[in-house]
């Protein structure tokens, strides 16, 4: 007598080691869990990232404990603190040196828009010189709205089409 | 422990060509530019003015002659007193002070800030170069005659301004640095915002009818 298969989850027993599923999915689950930043922390904001670092607010529940200060070893790029002119092409070839897949979180009103500094001196937001993929409001904002933008981006980073992109590439 | 107006009479005393300085708040004194770094020692030795607060410079205005001003702020860490000193310099084009740098090393900096935005060049200053803005800026963003938002120039590093097409733009003013709305009005609309978001546009509006 064949009796009808009641289980929910995946049994191995039944449908082997195998999991069959769509690259995207899986690529972008593995991106998603594990974006390491790589601080850019020029300012103010910097402490408040240091804040969401530490064990009250926690960034390591996220997959983003690991903050690699090369840019090399780094998958998102979070710009934490006023941008000057003077220091606007050294963020931009720490930028470059990143490689893909790479992203970038404007942290604070300075970096999302030069903040309250509308001078000769700062550079009006980073998204001159970096394609920003989240922005932060906020004088510093609170660690939460950090965590906010990092889930933001997760989600942002499980709709891309990376199959695509990787088999376009090759 | 000196009170101020000891201070202001001994330096006097010993500087003659010393000129007491209209001021609101601490005893200030107006001196020539070659005294001045004699001044500032005889106050660290005599008087135990033993902290650098501050070395500045004012511009008074593109027609003013003498046109820079130095201004060095000293204070007593047991006194509890600060003594303003002020310098005009000889030279409206090319304004030049003295160094204090050997005496307090924190007027390195300060000085090379007043360098930077203003363009007074200080003698026997052990590295005097742009602290704000990059060495071949070509303006004094806090003269009189630099616009509050800034001038176009190209960003300092060739390669990034190609590859990202940024350069230094004059910053929004959006209606006015802090515009705030007087007299007693509803908190919403009485609290500074930009009147004119032209600069955040991406797309041209139709002009209003």
């Amino acid at each position: 007598m064949v009796s009808a298969n009641n289980e929910l989850a995946y049994n191995t027993k039944i449908e082997g080691d195998i999991v069959v599923t769509r690259a995207d999915a899986v690529i972008n689950w593995l991106r998603s869990s594990s974006v390491w930043p790589m601080p850019m922390g020029l300012a103010c904001c910097a402490i408040e990232l240091m804040g969401v670092a530490a064990s009250r607010f926690d960034i390591a529940r996220f997959g983003a404990e690991v903050f690699r200060f090369s840019p090399r070893q780094a998958d998102c790029m979070i710009v934490a603190g006023t941008v000057t002119y003077k220091m606007a092409p050294h963020v931009r070839r720490i930028y470059d040196q990143m490689a893909e897949p790479k992203w970038v979180i404007a942290m604070g009103a300075c970096a999302s828009s030069g903040g309250m500094y509308r001078s000769y001196a700062t550079l009006q937001g980073v998204d001159q010189i970096v394609p920003v993929d989240v922005y932060i409001s906020g004088c510093p904002p609170r660690p939460e709205a950090l965590l906010d933008a990092l889930i933001k981006l997760q989600s942002k980073i499980k709709k891309e089409p990376s199959a695509n992109t990787l088999l376009k590439s090759a | 422990m000196t009170a101020p107006a000891d201070v202001t009479v001994a330096l006097q005393d010993k500087f003659p060509a010393a000129t007491l300085r209209p001021s609101g708040d601490h005893p200030a004194l107006n001196l020539p530019v070659a005294e001045t770094v004699a001044a500032l020692k005889y106050l660290r030795d005599e008087f135990a003015y033993d902290f650098l607060v501050d070395v500045t410079a004012i511009d008074n205005g593109v027609d003013a002659s003498p046109r820079f001003t130095v201004v060095w702020h000293v204070y007593s860490t047991t006194g509890h007193g600060y003594v303003r000193i002020a310098a005009d310099c000889a030279n409206d084009e090319n304004p030049v002070a003295p160094t204090v740098s050997h005496i307090w090393p924190t007027a390195n900096w300060h000085e090379r800030e007043t360098y930077d935005l203003l363009g007074v060049k200080f003698e026997n200053h052990p590295d005097l170069r742009r602290i704000l803005m990059w060495d071949g800026y070509p303006y004094h963003p806090l003269r009189k005659d630099f616009p509050l938002a800034g001038i176009q120039t190209p960003l300092p590093d060739l390669e990034v301004a190609d590859l990202t097409k940024a350069s230094v733009k004059p910053a929004p003013m959006m209606g006015g640095p802090f515009v705030a709305s007087p007299g007693e009005m509803n908190m919403t609309d009485a609290e500074p915002r930009a009147k004119d978001e032209s600069w955040t546009e991406r797309r041209e509006k139709p002009a209003s009818e």
